[in-house]
């Protein structure tokens, strides 16, 4: 099917011109409508119940351990006033019915998917549940408004009652309503609940299937040899000794690399080990972190793309009292559990892959060109994601399989090591950004403006386009958008292009501004001999949700408070993906220099809730991948490579480093916010104000520079 | 032909004797719940227990673990204490993504059958060999100590 619209169950019969024996079939929705057994009810896209009571709910977003399969299924089954405990949840294949209202095509990202789902999917439960209804009372001879609903069963004035299941084929002959009544949010009764996950079972006894455990028969396995930097060939190629390896089957040049095809990821790693490559760099030979740094500090220097303007901060040149700074972040590697990877199969006319993919739409179509059929003749399955961070938005691998199986003439499952993971990757920015500001006669921020040297994430992405302005909205967000009170404000960009490969990585732009901006703040703070907190606080009046979060976090952080010898507290504020979130770190700085995290108090306000239990693992999730990057996340370039490769050189949080985290929600009838993205932007500034608070440096680079921290033996 | 046993289970591969156990246990064995992270035994994503040790087995030859007990995730379960650590990782709702509990899970199994009533201190030490990056460290500390109460009915400081 390849329909623009959703289909609704009508449209679908007047198209087949099938009787009513079978509902709204998807592809990868699995086979249904047994002949014998009545055909299960699907009003539309989402959901269809069978006899049994069973309810299920088609999940197109992704699952990457932000808690879509669990959410998505809450918001249906609200609205339908379903029995949650005969909610089941399946994933569902690629197709527009699918797409994600706010993104236009199918895929996962951005912190979307409860706010993009948030209206349809609860109206696609209320549609189901009015048509259970109205055949009810045709049943029972009354109007559908003598009855109501609960926990999947109708009920009538007079006490009657009918299962759901018992109303399936009733319900199927039923107009589906265009316009179903939703409930007042006070008779939730799934929503705003903390209920367990639908996907835990089979993560705990290791039958859920990930990309890398799909078997298609016949494959092969390939491993590449990947190009060290975006657009660099080889020079010369020898396969000799890779091809002696007992056991390879085929070695394979593509635009991206050169791969070795074997029965076993093992042999098809020993031949790839075994290719003898002589890249040439061209241009990006001599590149180095320090070069690249250099690139990005005359973009700040020279930023002349205006993101945004308020008052006028020319005032502030050669002012006496102006606080003038620079801050610097590295690239960085998403480092997703599951290295990469893709099966492929390209058949005549069409083509299927296996995949961890946040972006189904957006690879039917990028398939459909390179293997030149209908993008409805692209089959993507998506398994569950080992991580996905944005990583997995991003196309290479998925043409990579494509291309290698093609050539191969069979199935192939293209398989990353963790070093080509990490060594020919996507990149989070490596970014400059250079601050002057000043304060009025009260001490409050009178001047502020930040001129960003960085990479553009929108001029490589192949949907997006540079706006004419030429400020790319993700290398100033988090600091165009500042929440401040500030008369005189300008942020501006100038792009640098280094050559890494960069990408959207868990919280985009704001993962590096909010450092940045929160750090500088807290200087200002400084400067005017002000309480952080009190400070921000007055700069954010008739700004509620900023100071509801601000308030709850250093309430129960017991901010001001004393805290036991050698711990000192910081805090940041960020505003993203619809969410609020303010958080308090509570640090100690060891002889050596290794900063401790102890403890992080956060607060987030993100609107009426769905699932708090996962609003709560979500930001503490953030913030363990902010804290990995605050903390250790580098990735240096010399002679035009990456340096790092694997856990040892890229190291991430471990247990021993893992703080307390409590996160408290603000009460909210707002629309729903984003969550899997927001608990990430402040961790790295709350520790590094409270590390100024503890040891009187001012850390404005990440990964935090122990060697700056050392206590200096006094002779 | 290598002889194995693996979940209490004699099973022949033929392959070369130095190819990674966890190869052996996902292709050849088609046990996938053993992981595939790092091949570097940095990130605790392949652990498995032989003869009741927890080993990466991204760094164990399989010619090593012949006429040892193999034990995967998969068959974990029907060990006491991992059914027990497997009833609290579910009431604990640990997994985000999932893709590390596997080790996880195998590395606590070891910990809990090594020491009844771990510490905070035991427990950094035997888990900080496995990473992950969805960061629920603190409910799989939770978890370990609902499952140390389970086995013990003592609470682990």
């Amino acid at each position: 099917m390849s329909s623009s619209a959703p289909l609704s169950r009508r449209d679908f019969l007047k198209v087949s011109g099938l009787a009513l024996t079978i509902g709204f079939v998807l592809p990868g929705a699995g086979s249904r409508a047994l002949a014998a057994a009545p055909a299960p009810f699907a009003p539309n896209a989402w959901l269809q119940i069978t006899a049994d009571d069973v309810v299920t709910v088609f999940c197109g977003s992704s699952e990457m351990g932000q808690g879509v399969l669990t959410a998505i299924p809450m918001l249906v089954a609200e609205e339908l006033d379903a029995d949650w405990a005969r909610v089941k949840v399946v994933q569902a294949g690629a197709h527009q019915a699918y797409a994600n209202p706010v993104m236009r095509t199918q895929a996962t990202g951005g912190s979307t998917t409860v706010r993009a789902y948030w209206e349809p999917l609860r109206r696609a439960g209320a549609a189901a549940r009015e048509m259970l209804i109205a055949a009810a009372a045709e049943g029972w001879d009354c109007t559908p408004a003598t009855c109501r609903t609960e926990a999947g069963v109708v009920i009538y004035a007079d006490g009657r009652r009918a299962r759901y299941g018992a109303l399936v084929a009733a319900a199927a002959l039923l107009p589906v309503p265009a316009a179903p009544a939703l409930k007042h949010s006070q008779d939730f009764r799934i929503l705003g609940k903390p209920l367990p996950r639908l996907d835990t079972a089979g993560k705990i006894d290791g039958s859920t299937r990930y990309g890398i455990d799909v078997t298609v028969p016949g494959m092969l396995v390939a491993v590449m040899a990947r190009a060290p930097m975006p657009g660099t060939k080889p020079l010369r190629v020898d396969e000799t000794r890779a091809r002696a390896v007992k056991g390879v089957v085929e070695v394979i040049a593509i635009p991206n690399g050169i791969a070795v095809l074997a029965r076993s990821y093992w042999v098809a790693k020993r031949g790839r080990d075994a290719l003898d490559i002589e890249w040439d760099l061209g241009t990006m030979s001599g590149l180095s972190s320090a070069a690249i740094s250099a690139t990005l500090d005359d973009g700040a220097r020279n930023a002349d793309a205006v993101a945004k303007v308020a008052g006028n901060v020319d005032a502030l040149a050669g002012q006496a009292g102006v606080l003038e700074q620079r801050y610097e972040v590295p690239y960085l590697a998403h480092a997703c559990m599951e290295p990469l990877n893709c099966t492929a199969w390209v058949r005549a006319g069409e083509v299927e892959i296996w995949a961890g993919t946040q972006s189904q739409g957006p690879i039917q179509q990028i398939l459909a060109k390179i293997a030149q059929v209908d993008p409805a003749r692209v089959k993507v399955n998506t398994l569950m994601l080992g991580g996905g961070f944005g990583r997995r938005f991003a196309p290479d691998f998925m043409i990579d399989a494509t291309l290698l199986s093609r050539a191969a003439g069979a199935p192939v499952k293209l398989i990353y090591t963790r070093e080509d993971d990490m060594r020919a990757g996507y990149y989070r920015p490596a970014a400059v950004v250079r601050f002057s500001g000043a304060l009025d006669a009260e001490g409050k921020i009178s001047h502020l403006k930040a001129d960003i040297g960085a990479p553009s994430i929108v001029a490589v992405t192949g949907f997006m386009k540079l706006p004419e302005s030429g400020v790319d909205m993700f290398a100033v967000e988090g600091i165009a958008d500042q929440p401040y009170d500030i008369p005189n404000f300008r942020t501006a960009y100038g792009r640098r292009e280094p050559g890494p490969q960069v990408w959207f990585w868990r919280s985009v732009g704001h993962s590096q501004n909010i450092f940045f901006l929160e750090s500088f703040i807290d200087e200002l703070a400084a400067q005017a001999g002000t309480d952080p907190y009190a400070f921000r606080r007055c700069m954010l009046q008739g700004k509620p949700r900023y100071l509801g979060v601000l308030d709850l976090a250093t309430a129960k952080a017991g901010w001001g408070q004393p805290l036991s010898a050698g711990r000192f507290r910081g805090i940041a504020l960020a505003h993203c993906f619809g969410s609020y979130v303010a958080e308090v770190a509570e640090v100690s700085v060891e002889p050596d220099g290794t900063p401790r995290v102890h403890r992080v108090v956060a607060a987030v306000d993100c609107g009426m809730t769905v699932n708090p239990a996962i609003i709560e693992r979500q930001i503490e999730s953030g913030i363990v991948f902010g804290l990995s990057a605050a903390l250790h996340g580098r990735l240096d370039i010399r002679d035009g490579r990456v340096q790092q490769s694997n856990f040892h050189d890229y190291p991430v949080l471990r247990m021993e480093e893992m703080p307390r985290v409590e996160v408290h929600i603000v009460p909210s009838a707002e629309n729903p916010g984003g969550i899997g993205e927001p608990g990430t932007p402040p961790i790295a500034p709350a520790v590094a104000n409270a590390i100024y608070a503890a040891t009187g440096k001012r850390l404005r680079a990440l990964p935090f520079d122990r060697a700056q921290l050392k206590l200096r033996a006094v002779s | 032909m290598i002889t194995l046993s693996v979940n209490g289970q004699s099973r022949q591969v033929d392959v070369d004797p130095d190819t990674p156990l966890l190869w052996v246990l996902r292709e050849d064995l088609k046990l996938t719940g053993t992981k595939f992270g790092c091949g570097m035994a940095l990130c605790g994503a392949c652990t498995v227990l032989v003869d009741g040790k927890a080993v990466r087995a991204c760094q164990t030859a399989v010619s090593a673990v012949e006429q040892r007990a193999v034990t995967t995730i998969e068959g974990v379960g029907t060990t006491r204490v991992g059914h027990v650590v497997q009833n609290a990782w579910s009431a604990l709702d640990v997994p985000q993504c999932g893709y590390c509990q596997s080790g996880q899970i195998m590395s606590a199994c070891e910990l809990l059958a090594r020491i009844a009533a771990p510490t905070d201190a035991d427990i950094d030490m035997a888990m900080s060999g496995n990473l992950c990056r969805c960061g629920t460290y603190n409910q799989i500390r939770a978890a370990i100590k609902e499952a140390a109460l389970a086995l013990t009915g003592e609470v682990p400081r």
